[in-house]
């Protein structure tokens, strides 16, 4: 009950930002921080509340659509919890970063961030399969629009781009889904979309590599892993700040959710049996997005790619198969949102700044702007992997899990952290060090709004890099209930 | 003709009276007003007496129309689509006719034949129904009198059209002469044996009825039609027309057991498939919104051919019947408000059918272009729209029934379908830059109030559709 309270408020929330533009500019922003804001209290509030004897936060079960036995069921478990807080958390980022950006239509801009994430909200917690496809499409038309209408030079391409990527895999679960469901009706006479039932079909092992190939194909699309991975870099480049904050920090994990949550256990044998390829993809999306981030030269685009990497992690902790390397991805998805969100922010901000995303026009803002060089450092080194931040964590498990399962592939992987100090640093040094550029003549740093939801991002990463104990609870919990590890 | 028959037929009866009323009324007395509220009035009072039509269950009147649930509910559908036509006709019309009377008196007859149609168990009923609303379709095209282009579309519409009708015609005589029968059972009768007159004559009836329903490759008259026509009457004949197509070549299958012979049924999925793939690439060309939404229509009737093909098995009666319905209703709705929006958008002389005339829409008209938007997505077959769950529908009817190739199609067709249906709200949604198309005109009130009903059940059918979906299980089954 509660949990569909959350999300209607999420889009109520929407129509009232957008009403609100009449009676003020700030209005609309207002409404959207409170709303995220009052969202992130709501999963610290039940977070300390503690889960139930079943390991649920929430949970509720309506009839939806009788005919087909669809229902209205939601669920929040420790990895639910995990990803909702943080979706709620980045809500704030993602306003915050747009803050100055958006002139013409602030109101719509704010419903579609609020109909993004009430969207991302119910992918979160669905446990019926037509539910999850519908939020699934829900966070996509509000996301297609805000790259199509507040995106930059090259909008109308990106956003047709990631809308049919999308929608063409969605389609293609839509269908698994169904075939899955028919499997289910054939053996049992029962129509159901329920998660829990589905979880027990029997499927011919012939048939379940080919339905949890349609899974798959989705959730890698959204990861994105090599090689449904070209919408990114056009999408992220291209969206607005708020845009970038979102599909980054969130978006990916959807699909890195919907591995964890219904690829695998739904298909547990024809998984195993695939799990190779899948370790293979990640290490071959690890080495390909850091090299291909190595090569931009766009601030924005590099930060895209590197997003390639890092989810690359993912999949290979995913796939190895063991608590460690399952850990590892689920913290990673956790330490990534954190870390790239921040790194877009900046780009976004120095975009707004330069009117340029090319680095070769940046150079020496160090000077210009110590806040946000210092700020960018510290995101950066995150990301590059460094003990006793988020990333490191995360990647570290996952590498940990994938060397007890394929110790070649997880060695090879590993060059992926190198590559990403390469990148990493590169970064730094054309944009906020060496000397600085003389068309640049000064540049506003950040103020006490920006520095405060940087800080909040700092602290989080040093919080799961530090004592990961917190997320490796609520994301064991769920580990240990979908019963995928062997 | 008992009291039972008399009560099932009462809907009808009232149509057809009402029509002769409203004649009357518009000879007497030139006047809009009193056309107008007349027309409203004779689609709107038959509905009274559906109720009780329904209560009495399914009745065979003289052998020639069979009302049951399904005609029912076609009755309804086809009224409130025509109430909706004449809503946005009236100001449409406005300028471009100097005596509307006649065009709702039109509009009912058309309704009533397609009506007939669609209750038609015999051919008598089906090739009367099917001329009555041709008939008035043909003047409702060539209304407006300025313009070259409804005359030129009327006048399309009018060759080809009868060429089908009279191929439909041949086919019925071939059928005839097989069966020693008029009924549509009687043909079912002989279904099962090998009899190439019958299968002669049902594949010439195919032809007809494939013509009408403008699947590929008897569509080629579709776009030119659709965008020669007014827009108001482009909608109706997108809708009543197709559906009682539809409706009357669903029940003839069930009745004639058509599926039975093998070949007929690979010639449907042939022409199902080529229609959904042709329409949507065709679609993908088109800069003319009414052309797109011809070729999208194409490639949406090629969509239901699916319950055609599920509903023709013996296993998949119930469940493709169902979907047909429940795709017939949704498509309504979402081709309805397309044509609504296009139809308040118009201004004295031209359609507003150029997509380019669409940029910046939703800053300047954020609530039309939310509806026009919603229908566009609901065409595509996003979430959140009656168009999601009609396809589901589809498509779970298809899966049911192992009818896999045509499922393919469906989600391929879909895939490129997503594309163009996006341009257009790719279009709305450009910022504003000066031009001012559409700006500082009146919309016509009752236009708004109208295609706001029509998006509001799209979004509201997509996001709980149980009510419609129940409602039309204890309908169907004709």
């Amino acid at each position: 009950m509660v949990l569909f309270v959350v999300i209607l408020a999420l889009l109520a929330a929407g129509v009232v930002a957008w009403a609100s533009e009449r009676l003020s500019k700030d209005a609309p922003r207002l409404v959207s921080i409170l709303a995220f804001g009052a969202g992130l209290v709501w999963s610290a509030v039940l977070w300390l509340d503690g889960a139930d004897a079943g390991g649920l936060y929430a949970a509720m079960d309506w009839p939806w659509i009788t005919r087909f036995g669809i229902h209205l069921a939601l669920e929040m478990d420790g990895l639910s919890l995990l990803m909702v807080a943080l979706t709620m958390f980045l809500g704030i980022v993602a306003v915050v970063s747009s803050w100055d950006e958006i002139e013409v239509g602030q109101g719509f801009f704010q419903f579609n961030i609020l109909w993004v994430m009430a969207g991302v909200v119910g992918v979160f917690t669905a446990m019926d399969l037509l539910l999850f496809f519908f939020f699934w499409e829900v966070m996509l038309i509000p996301m297609y629009l805000l790259i199509a209408i507040w995106g930059h030079e090259e909008k109308a391409y990106a956003s047709m781009k990631f809308f049919l990527f999308t929608q063409i895999s969605g389609l293609l679960m839509l269908f698994a889904i169904l075939a899955l469901v028919y499997v289910h009706h054939g053996a049992t006479g029962e129509i159901t979309f329920s998660y829990k039932a589905l979880l027990d079909a029997e499927i011919e092992p012939r048939i379940a590599i080919w339905l949890m190939l349609g899974f798959f194909v989705a959730f890698a699309t959204k990861l994105p892993s090599v090689p449904v991975h070209t919408w990114l870099p056009d999408a992220h480049t291209q969206a607005p700040t708020a845009g970038s904050v979102i599909l980054a920090g969130i978006l990916l994990k959807t699909g890195a959710y919907g591995i964890i949550r219904f690829a695998v256990p739904l298909f547990p044998e024809a998984s195993a049996d695939f799990a190779l390829w899948a370790m293979l993809l990640g290490t071959v999306s690890i080495l390909y997005g850091g090299a291909m981030a190595f090569s931009q030269s766009d601030f924005k685009r590099l930060v895209a790619y590197s997003s390639i990497a890092h989810m690359g992690f993912v999949l290979l902790g995913v796939y190895a198969f063991n608590e460690l390397g399952m850990q590892g991805a689920i913290v990673t998805m956790v330490a990534h949102g954190f870390s790239t969100a921040a790194l877009f922010m900046m780009a976004g901000a120095i975009q707004q700044r330069l009117h340029t995303r090319e680095m070769a026009q940046m150079g020496g803002l160090w000077k210009h702007a110590p806040r946000m060089g210092t700020m960018t450092l510290f995101f950066v080194i995150a990301s590059v992997g460094m003990p006793g931040l988020g990333n490191f964590v995360g990647e570290f498990l996952a590498l940990l899990g994938a060397f007890q399962e394929n110790w070649v592939m997880a060695v090879v992987a590993t060059l992926g952290i190198v590559v990403a100090a390469v990148y990493g640093l590169y970064l730094m040094q054309r944009s906020f060090q060496g000397t600085p550029n003389p068309d640049v003549a000064s540049m506003r740093d950040f103020g006490l709004r920006e520095m405060s939801v940087m800080a909040a991002m700092m602290a989080g990463l040093v919080w799961v890099g530090v004592y990961p104990q917190h997320v490796l609870e609520l994301s064991n919990a769920t580990i240990q209930t979908l019963g995928i590890l062997p | 003709m008992s009291a039972a028959e008399v009560w099932a037929l009462a809907p009808y009866l009232a149509l057809a009276g009402g029509i002769v009323l409203l004649l009357l009324a518009v000879a007497a007395l030139r006047s809009h007003q009193v056309a107008f509220w007349g027309a409203i009035a004779t689609l709107a009072i038959p509905l009274a007496f559906v109720p009780t039509a329904l209560g009495g269950g399914t009745q065979i009147v003289d052998e020639v129309l069979e009302i049951d649930g399904y005609a029912l509910f076609f009755f309804v559908l086809f009224s409130l689509a025509a109430i909706t036509t004449a809503v946005l006709s009236a100001h449409y019309l406005g300028s471009r006719a100097t005596h509307r009377q006649e065009f709702y008196l039109l509009l009912t007859t058309a309704t009533l034949g397609a009506a007939v149609t669609a209750g038609a168990s015999h051919f008598a009923t089906f090739l009367m129904g099917l001329e009555v609303l041709s008939i008035s379709l043909y003047a409702m095209i060539a209304y407006p009198e300025e313009g070259h282009p409804p005359l030129e579309a009327a006048a399309k519409y009018l060759v080809l059209s009868g060429a089908a009708s009279s191929t439909m015609l041949f086919g019925m005589a071939l059928i005839y002469a097989a069966s020693n029968s008029l009924a549509f059972e009687a043909a079912g009768d002989i279904a099962a044996g090998e009899h190439n007159v019958l299968v002669l004559g049902q594949a010439m009836l195919l032809v007809g009825v494939f013509f009408k329903l403008s699947l590929v490759p008897f569509h080629m008259w579709t776009p030119d039609v659709y965008q020669g026509a007014p827009a108001p009457v482009t909608g109706f004949v997108a809708t009543v027309s197709k559906g009682a197509v539809f409706a009357v070549l669903l029940r003839y299958a069930i009745d004639a057991d058509l599926l039975a012979s093998s070949a007929v049924g690979i010639v449907i999925a042939v022409i199902a498939v080529l229609s959904m793939v042709v329409g949507n690439i065709l679609a993908l060309l088109q800069t003319n919104l009414k052309r797109l939404l011809a070729y999208s229509s194409i490639a949406h009737l090629g969509y239901l051919m699916i319950a055609l093909v599920v509903a023709g098995t013996a296993a998949g009666q119930a469940l493709g019947v169902e979907s047909g319905l429940f795709y017939v209703a949704g498509y309504f709705l979402m081709t309805l408000a397309a044509f609504g929006v296009i139809t308040v958008l118009s201004n004295e002389t031209e359609d507003a059918d150029q997509i380019s005339g669409y940029e910046g829409l939703l800053w300047r008209r954020p609530a039309i272009a939310a509806v026009l938007a919603a229908a566009a997505l609901a065409l595509a077959g996003i979430p959140l729209t009656v168009g999601f769950f009609a396809k589901f529908y589809l498509v779970a009817a298809g899966v049911g029934n192992a009818a896999w190739g045509l499922v393919w199609a469906l989600i391929v067709g879909s895939a490129i379908g997503i594309y163009y249906y996006l341009r257009i709200v790719f279009a709305m949604t450009k910022r504003p830059d000066g031009d001012r198309t559409h700006e500082g005109r009146r919309v016509p009130w009752e236009g708004l109030l109208t295609i706001g009903i029509l998006g509001l059940l799209v979004v509201a059918l997509g996001l709980y559709p149980t009510p419609a979906i129940e409602l039309i299980r204890g309908l169907a089954g004709p």
